[in-house]
């Protein structure tokens, strides 16, 4: 890695005032640090300035209260694999966590990283390859080897984000507090994470001087059922070929509401409103589960090494359905 | 005639021994190479090409010359030559620290005029291909053909036939310790080299030779090694770097290769893609066999499979052809060309006994003739549960679907002249066993200790062997091919009894007895005609006084054996609505010989199966015909075996005779076929090509449906 140096955060108001120096990547942040030493290494990144957001008092709380949870970006991925409440409440979350890297990587990896981690595609993980994500011309897996790309939503760059906390939390309707040099803003997550078509270059909405602080979800609607699905080659550790988190609020084997999100088919994970209307409403039974699998990939536009991805994501969409209705 | 004698006479032989080098390891006592640091000691790193191929215009070394902290940079390739591969070596620096080579080596700046490449086999197959060597036409070798038999008459004579093409990708060896060195010099004439190596003599002697030096004067040390699977052989270029670089610098130099070096330059398994016309009798006879092939060695050759395989076929014919493409070479890896091979074979012999309506193990009694390996049928189905198997293969409606195959192996490893060994009995009792082989993790040291120890009525504690350094002048052969134990055992056998037999001379008349009378007991030598005769180890050994008893020993061929046959089960499931495959049970029933330590050896078919498991599902290097490189040349989308993958594995040693055979590489043969057998036979969908991942089980099931 090029040579940089190292401060220590005392406040948010001294974050974005270093992040305000400059754009883009001189300035960086760097908690549980799992994704960016590696980016550091392979010079994928070569900021002058890192900011360790590890001395940020308070950050890394996990607070429960009627409204529900309010998880602090320093919050680790184990904490919340491990958190009790959401384990029994938040299941869908918990075992998002669960599914991340390895214990090791869960020790130290943070929410806020997971969220804001970069895409594993092995071009632009190779510092000689100059792809569209960086600046370069072409999006190289679309004459290449796409065997881990994006079937939705990929067009110009077709990546996959690889977060396996960000489905579970859009699931379950969470809200991101963002901190920058005019103050603090919350949207939804869900409008946080974007599609190359809007920018090719990041995949989500924060300006360089900003900094995520904070995840909130709501409560549960009672009879909630929750659950992610991660199907991917290895054990562990291996990033999702999909994914999909499911939250359904049920009446006996009948769906009121559904929140589908996907997982490592798209830029961004990706909300499935024509699997949720495939279902909701409706008594849910091997028919509808199928309806609603193939609802999901209906807009699937594969790459030459990926079609299997289409029927792997109708596949997981349906048990997901099924498994609400068991 | 020499022998290891019966079973029911041996205390150690034959046993379980926990590997004495096991405790230092598992608390990182033990020192690999990786682990060396001399004092004043700089790193080196080599600048490689990331352009798979092109032509050196210029070399600028001066900025990386001026950072402060390197103490050497120098080309390794000259202006006007090419660039053949991605990794290919373009420079090298020593510097103060690995932090700073690094930053060094980004500083040299290298003008290219970049050729046209070709990175997969299927592009370079095609007319009109860049051509990658001068010496073929085209990238493609004379074929190798070889004939058996009429392969039209037996055609004629076939019942049933089968048509497919199998196909396997390049594998890396995926060393944990990658390759590298430490290199130092004592002297202008006095190389010492610390060394990642599967062959302490040969290293030796390629310094010897390369930097013009007596080869007693070159010293190379291997106390430990993190695995080699056949591409640790020589000292590559690397190591001639490292060495190169300490003779410049008057420093000892640490040079090992990156992950990423390691996938590009440090050896592969060739890739494989053979398509076969087979066809059997009525009765299950194996009748005709016709196959053309092809695979990539890299831009070398050395792209061989066997095939036909194992199972006798009177009429063959197969056709072998390598492929030349822009990629680092292909190295000897674990059996070479078998695994492919026995995939492809077994994968056919279950096509052709489905035509037949054969149960598989059956068709392959009937064509195999190794005796052993029919045994073996027998004892593997029992294990596995044979009878349990899908009768239909894919049959029922469930999600998750188990399925059961078998495969075959055959190896060598008989061992050969070559080992130099001294057993030294000391006055004090202190026992010495030297020689130059290396233990490459396999356990060659725990077995010398059990074999003297066992001569010697001691414990193997008792025995301190020395290994893994050339500097005692008793040099021994490579540890490839299975042969280290065959090659050395025998010669440690012999050091040992004739140390013994020096022993009994002397102590002889002290205890009033003919030499023929004395034998040892456990810590004790007695007169066997006479018990009350008898004295301790230690009171034996004070009657040498001031003196040593040291002594050679000989390969005795009548004590190993050459021929190893091996069977494989193994049990799946898939759900076949995600595509994923878990590997239950492999049973492994291996064909050994005289297994010294049991132990060991059932960690060695351990070792076998998983590194066979990777193959099927898992491993498979992916090359980018864009940009000429290879896309996964790290441990996370190359994926290898975790603990989450690894299956219960029945290791099964079948001991045949008392006669040592190594078995080294045979295990990792037969678990590919038996997977991907298994695999059909749980869906009901072939899947022709390795490794057999979600994405191939969930595309096959699409087109079934």
């Amino acid at each position: 890695m090029e040579k940089f140096s190292y401060v220590n955060a005392t406040s948010l108001e001294q974050v974005t005032s270093l992040l305000s120096e400059s754009g883009w990547g001189e300035v960086m942040l760097i908690a549980g640090g799992t994704d960016l030493l590696a980016e550091l290494k392979e010079y994928i990144e070569t900021p002058k300035t890192l900011v360790n957001l590890k001395t940020l008092p308070g950050m890394d709380s996990i607070e429960v209260d009627a409204s529900g949870l309010k998880i602090g970006a320093l919050a680790t991925v184990a904490d919340i694999a491990m958190h009790p409440t959401i384990q029994h409440h938040y299941t869908v979350l918990s075992q998002a966590a669960g599914s991340v890297a390895t214990p090791q990587i869960r020790n130290v990896g943070t929410l806020g990283g997971n969220l804001c981690q970069r895409p594993r595609c092995w071009y632009y993980r190779d510092e000689s390859t100059d792809c569209l994500k960086k600046g370069g011309d072409i999006c190289y897996a679309v004459d290449g080897l796409s065997k881990y790309h994006a079937i939705l939503g990929g067009d110009p760059v077709y990546i996959v984000h690889p977060s396996d906390l960000a489905p579970a939390l859009i699931a379950l309707g969470a809200s991101i507090k963002i901190v920058g040099p005019a103050g603090e803003k919350t949207m939804s997550l869900e409008e946080f994470f974007t599609l190359p078509a809007a920018n090719p270059f990041r995949e989500n909405v924060l300006e360089p001087n900003e900094i995520v602080v904070e995840v909130s979800v709501p409560v549960p609607k009672p009879n909630t059922k929750s659950f992610y699905l991660k199907a991917r080659e290895k054990g562990a550790p291996d990033f999702a070929l999909s994914s999909v988190a499911g939250v359904f609020e049920m009446d006996g084997k009948t769906c009121k509401t559904a929140s589908i999100v996907l997982g490592g088919v798209a830029p961004a994970p990706w909300r499935s409103k024509e699997a949720e209307a495939a279902v909701t409403g409706k008594m849910i039974d091997e028919s509808v589960s199928q309806q609603a699998g193939a609802d999901a990939v209906k807009d699937a536009e594969p790459l030459n090494d990926n079609m299997y991805k289409v029927t792997l994501t109708r596949n997981l969409v349906s048990r997901a359905a099924m498994m609400a209705a068991s | 005639m020499a022998s290891w004698g019966e079973a029911s006479e041996s205390r150690l032989i034959g046993k379980r021994v926990t590997r004495l080098s096991g405790k230092d390891k598992v608390t990182g006592k033990a020192k690999y190479t990786f682990d060396i640091n001399e004092p004043g000691m700089l790193y080196g790193r080599i600048l490689r090409s990331e352009t798979a191929h092109a032509t050196v215009i210029g070399i600028d070394l001066s900025e990386a010359e001026a950072l402060p902290g390197v103490k050497a940079v120098i080309p390794l390739i000259e202006v006007g030559n090419k660039l053949r591969y991605q990794g290919q070596e373009i420079a090298a620096v020593a510097a103060e620290t690995d932090d700073i080579a690094k930053d060094a080596i980004r500083r040299i700046h290298v003008d290219l005029e970049e050729l046209p490449h070709v990175v997969t086999e299927d592009d370079a197959m095609v007319e009109g291909a860049p051509q990658i060597r001068e010496d073929w036409a085209g990238n493609q070798s004379e074929p190798n053909v070889r004939e058996d038999g009429d392969i039209n008459a037996g055609f004629d004579e076939a019942a049933v036939e089968v048509e497919a093409t199998y196909h396997t990708p390049v594998q890396t060896h995926v060393c944990l310790e990658t390759h590298g060195h430490v290199a130092k010099w004592e002297d202008e004439q006095n190389l010492t080299v610390w060394a990642s190596t599967q062959g302490v003599f040969g290293v030796r002697n390629d310094f010897a030779q390369h930097f013009e030096l007596p080869a007693n004067q070159v010293r190379v040390i291997t106390e430990h090694m993190g695995g080699g699977f056949g591409s640790k052989f020589g000292p590559g270029i690397e190591g001639r770097t490292a060495v190169e670089l300490a003779r410049i610098t008057g420093k000892a130099v640490k040079l090992m290769l990156t992950r990423k070096a390691e996938h590009l330059v440090a050896g592969n398994r060739p890739s494989m893609t053979q398509q076969v016309r087979a066809g059997a009798t009525s009765d299950g006879r194996l009748i005709a066999y016709d196959m053309k092939g092809y695979g990539t060695g890299g831009i070398s050759s050395g792209a061989g499979f066997t095939g036909p395989y194992v199972y006798h076929v009177p009429n063959s014919r197969a056709e072998r052809v390598n492929v030349a493409v822009n990629a680092g070479n292909q190295r000897a890896m674990r059996a070479p060309g078998h695994p492919q091979g026995a995939f492809a074979m077994d994968s056919l012999m279950d096509e052709l006994a489905e035509k037949l309506g054969m149960d598989p193990v059956e068709f392959r009694r009937i064509n195999d003739p190794n005796e052993v390996r029919q045994a073996q049928y027998t004892l593997g189905a029992q294990e596995i549960g044979w009878h349990r198997r899908n009768t239909v293969p894919g049959a029922g409606t469930s999600v998750k679907k188990r399925g059961m195959g078998v495969g075959s192996g055959q190896w060598g490893g008989g061992g050969g002249r070559g080992t130099e060994a001294r057993v030294t009995i000391n006055a004090d009792g202190t026992v010495e066993a030297v020689t130059g082989t290396q233990d490459i993790g396999t356990g060659i040291r725990t077995v010398i200790a059990m074999i003297v120890a066992e001569e010697f009525g001691l414990e193997t504690t008792d025995v301190r062997v020395k290994v893994g350094d050339s500097q005692p002048g008793l040099p021994s052969g490579g540890s490839g091919g299975s042969q280290t134990t065959p090659s050395v055992a025998p010669v440690i056998k012999t050091a040992a009894a004739a140390a013994k037999q020096k022993l009994f001379e002397r102590i002889a008349p002290l205890l009033d007895a003919p030499v023929g009378d004395l034998r040892v007991g456990t810590g004790t030598i007695y007169v066997v005609s006479d018990r009350t005769k008898t004295i301790t180890w230690k009171q034996a050994t004070g009657q040498l006084g001031m003196e040593s008893i040291s002594e050679g020993g000989t390969w005795e061929e009548d004590l190993r054996q050459n021929g190893a046959a091996g069977t494989q089960f193994a049990e799946v499931e898939i759900d076949t609505q995600t595509g994923a495959i878990r590997v239950i049970k492999i049973v492994a029933v291996q064909d050994c010989g005289l297994a010294i330590n049991r132990l060991t050896t059932e960690s060695q078919v351990n070792g076998g199966v998983i590194m066979g498991l990777g193959q099927a599902i898992l491993e498979e290097r992916f090359m980018d015909p864009v940009t000429g490189r290879m896309l996964n040349a790290n441990l996370e989308d190359y994926k290898v075996p975790g603990t989450l993958e690894i299956p219960e594995i029945k290791s099964i040693v079948f001991d045949t005779h008392r006669k040592v055979t190594g078995v080294g590489e045979p295990p990792c043969i037969p678990t590919p076929g038996a997977i991907a057998n298994a695999v059909y036979n749980a869906i009901g969908v072939r899947i022709r090509s390795l490794p057999i991942t979600p994405d191939k089980i969930l595309d096959a099931l699409a087109e079934k449906a």
